[in-house]
């Protein structure tokens, strides 16, 4: 691809992805929260693809916009709250400290970023980022992590299961 | 080639609205979904400057985020269910008993 056709494809997948995340805080209904999260993750795992993480890509439809926000959907079902007037608070301390600390981290980040100077892509091989490399990184170098994962994961379903039920 | 940079500032844009989200909003899951942001942000970040740096070690990294964020997703709305029942409310500023 060109160096013109990635850029407008970084802003096609990019504009949407910032929509979607501010529709999530500007949303009053959650429901509609979640499906502009569920919409900017899509569009996340555009940019994913475009900087060659295959399988991260894949893993962001997956896991995020598949399993996750499924159970959050199932969450904003089963907590149907009767109070959603909350959300139309008046304008208050902690929404203008929120404002104003929000935009101080992006304008210190955004500054330090740009301080850096252009920051060449380096080239990569065919392989960068597919199922078979990752996978094989995983299971060498992180073998450890990797499974310590999967013990992270046993501990959480219990842990959802016994706080979240009643009567065990 | 699209510089590392545009992808860093998208990540700072990203972790910025999730930040006002999660001291703006007032609803628990609303709030949950903006950490879930966050985390997308730093993700992202870790991903450009392994595409950069031509290093498979960013992508390892975010795997394991993923997992954690997942496991987090979990046991967070779990918790959030014990406390809607309890209280009855999701609002935050009303579950403040730690507080006090």
């Amino acid at each position: 691809m060109s160096d013109r056709a990635e850029m407008v494809v970084f802003w096609i997948f990019s504009v949407p992805l910032i929509a979607g995340a501010a529709g999530v805080v500007v949303a009053r209904n959650p429901v509609n929260a979640a499906i502009s999260l569920v919409v900017s993750f899509f569009f996340l795992a555009g940019i994913y693809v475009l900087l060659t993480a295959h399988l991260l890509a894949f893993l962001q439809v997956l896991v995020y916009a598949g399993a996750i926000m499924v159970l959050f959907l199932f969450v904003i079902m089963l907590l149907t709250t009767k109070d959603e007037e909350f959300a139309r608070a008046r304008m208050n301390v902690m929404h203008v400290g929120g404002v104003l600390g929000a935009l101080g981290v992006l304008v210190v980040v955004v500054k330090a970023v740009s301080d850096l100077g252009p920051m060449p892509m380096r080239l990569v091989g065919p392989e960068f980022g597919t199922v078979k490399a990752v996978g094989r990184l995983l299971y060498t170098q992180y073998l450890l992590p990797f499974e310590a994962t999967s013990l992270l994961l046993l501990v959480s379903i219990v842990g959802a299961v016994v706080v979240a039920k009643q009567r065990i | 080639m699209v510089p590392a940079n545009y992808y860093l500032a998208l990540g700072a844009v990203l972790f910025a609205i999730g930040l006002g989200g999660v001291v703006v909003k007032r609803n628990m899951l609303v709030v949950f979904m903006c950490i879930e942001l966050m985390l997308n942000a730093a993700n992202l970040t870790f991903l450009a400057f392994a595409r950069q740096s031509g290093s498979l070690n960013g992508h390892a990294i975010a795997f394991f985020v993923m997992a954690v964020a997942a496991a987090e997703a979990a046991v967070g709305l779990a918790i959030v269910i014990a406390v809607f029942r309890t209280r009855g409310t999701l609002n935050v500023d009303e579950v403040a008993a730690l507080k006090n």
